[in-house]
């Protein structure tokens, strides 16, 4: 479960610290704790950034991490994407083998395929997705509002 | 090690204590204050009544109900002596110790004068109870408009009683409190709180579950009015839980769930009620599951909760000892034996105890991790969760070791 790339991510976060967004939101996990602040910044439908603060066990840490190195920068479309394939794989209750294709969209986050056999994690994994599929809408809807 | 019961007969009755988890690792169950597990006695008490006794108790003419019925109220016979009440008939059984104190404080809602909780009274808890001591009162605090006041924490575990007067005050109508937080493991000092309370008529209800399964427990010397706790932690099936009340309260207060067994004559119009505790105990009750705690505390007896006490605190005490060794380790609760009971919450430096948890199941070490349904006292120490060792009769000093081992390999792994 516990693989090298998760530990890395883990001890050396990436893109950690709250920036300026367009939006902002705070996720808990009732069972254990597990809080994050995650913020995002559109420049038009492309990812400028994913600013995030939290506390939690090095699952739901190292994912945040790996979240913000996937998809910084990419386009909304693609970053969803990769949200619902990484999604399917932490739903898969360890069925799912990672392949070529799937380690193309997923990258590092693959190394959270084992993860998906401890149900009770599952959700520390899912913590940051979450937070920002939920800061997406948040920022797309002020985004209407303003329009 | 003096004091320590002898554990490797205590073990063989044991059946899961011999289970092999993580490719042939021996399973080092410190997860008692969650749930027990169950000696052979119980799980044989309670095949032997669904094999030749199962019927619904207190109906029925046949042999088999007479005898379903037989083992259930001497279950209830079984309780009282354990617990020392004066009368059977004060033996209420619940489903856990939840529903035991949420069915106090309905009784309490539903009230008439004296026993009325209304928005002219208070309720007291405290800074450490369990969800389940916290909820039904903050319900009920919600409902009649009642203020809910708490005992806070000190810095080492204890409860804050340095204003105690200003805390139970002549509107207090319940104190409610745990006699073993679950998460810190102090004993509380429960004569001085009820102390207080008798002096401005409040009644005092006390959560027993991290009690009951541990140390002699004498509702009498306690001098409360109610005493809650569950059958499960204290060797005795799921589904089974105890309110103990006194008598009179018993016989004053109004029922809270109705239905069958709990009445006497019902009409149309309206229902008369039965005694208690019957009238506390609608529907069918759990019967197996009141015999399996039968068999649960014949077994503890038979062992003596005074012996089971000392065997802990031996453990405690080497347990604190032993941990507190561990770099970075520190225990949230009482940082020695004295006053405590068999459960030790700590963290590990900034490692977080989902991943302490995690890596110490890999060695088949089972410990709980997270807010254990306290989250106050989490929110009081600054901390997110903990990890929580919680030990029993069976548990033994090697087992102390294998923790203190697993937790230098969970440091060596996330250091």
């Amino acid at each position: 479960m516990y693989q090298d790339v998760i530990l890395d991510h883990y001890k050396h976060p990436h893109g950690r610290g709250l920036r300026d967004g367009d939006a902002e939101v705070h996720h808990v996990n009732p069972t254990c704790g597990d809080e994050i602040t995650l913020r995002v910044k559109y420049d038009g439908t492309t990812i400028d950034d994913v600013s995030y603060e939290g506390q939690g066990c090095s699952i739901s840490q190292a994912s945040a991490s790996v979240l913000n190195d996937l998809l910084v920068g990419k386009e909304l479309g693609e970053a969803q994407r990769i949200q619902e394939t990484f999604l399917e794989l932490m739903q898969s209750k360890g069925k799912i083998e990672p392949d070529d294709a799937m380690e193309e969209v997923l990258e590092d986050a693959v190394a959270f395929a084992g993860v998906s056999k401890y149900p009770a994690r599952v959700k520390c994994a899912l913590l940051s997705w979450m937070a920002w599929k939920d800061a997406t809408a948040k920022a797309l809807s002020e985004e209407a509002k303003t329009a | 090690m003096p004091g320590l019961l002898d554990t490797e007969a205590i073990r063989k009755d044991f059946p899961i204590l011999d289970r092999l988890v993580h490719d042939g690792k021996k399973v080092v169950y410190l997860d008692n204050a969650a749930t027990s597990q169950k000696p052979r006695q119980v799980l044989d008490a309670l095949n032997a009544y669904y094999e030749r006794h199962n019927a619904n108790v207190h109906r029925g003419v046949h042999v088999l109900a007479e005898e379903a019925t037989e083992l259930y109220e001497g279950a209830r016979d079984k309780v009282a002596a354990f617990i020392n009440a004066p009368s059977r008939d004060e033996v209420i059984f619940t489903k856990n110790a939840s529903e035991s104190l949420n069915l106090v404080a309905n009784m309490l809602g539903w009230a008439d004068e004296p026993y009325r909780v209304d928005h002219e009274t208070e309720i007291v808890i405290s800074e450490m109870e369990h969800h389940s001591n916290i909820v039904p009162w903050q319900l009920l605090s919600q409902r009649t408009g009642a203020k809910l006041k708490w005992f806070g924490l000190t810095d080492d575990g204890r409860l804050d009683l340095s204003t105690i007067d200003e805390i139970i005050t002549e509107r207090t109508k319940v104190v409610s409190f745990t006699l073993v937080s679950n998460l810190l493991g102090t004993i509380n000092p429960v004569e001085t709180i009820v102390r207080r309370a008798q002096e401005v008529g409040a009644l005092v209800v006390i959560d027993a579950s991290q009690a009951a399964p541990h140390m002699v427990l004498d509702v009498q010397a306690l001098q409360a009015d109610f005493v809650a706790f569950t059958g499960h932690k204290m060797c005795g099936p799921t589904g089974i839980g105890v309110l103990w009340g006194r008598q009179e309260l018993l016989e004053d207060l109004p029922p809270f769930l109705g239905g069958g067994e709990m009445i006497e004559t019902v009409s149309m119009h309206s229902s008369t009620y039965a005694p208690a505790p019957h009238k506390f105990e609608a529907g069918t009750p759990p019967i197996a599951q009141a015999v399996g705690l039968g068999a649960a505390v014949d077994y503890l007896s038979a062992i003596g909760m005074d012996r089971i006490a000392e065997h802990e605190h031996v453990i405690t005490e080497y347990a604190v000892k032993r941990l507190l060794e561990v770099p970075d380790l520190r225990i949230i609760g009482p940082s020695t034996a004295e006053d405590r009971g068999a459960t030790l919450s700590f963290t590990l430096g900034d490692i977080h105890p989902h991943d302490v948890g995690q890596v110490l199941d890999e060695q088949g070490i089972a410990v709980r991790v997270g807010h254990h349904c306290a989250r106050p006292v989490c929110l009081r120490y600054g901390i997110p969760a903990t990890t929580r060792a919680s030990f029993y009769l069976y548990s033994t000093p090697a087992e102390v070791d294998v923790l203190v081992e697993g937790l230098e390999h969970v440091r060596n792994f996330f250091g």
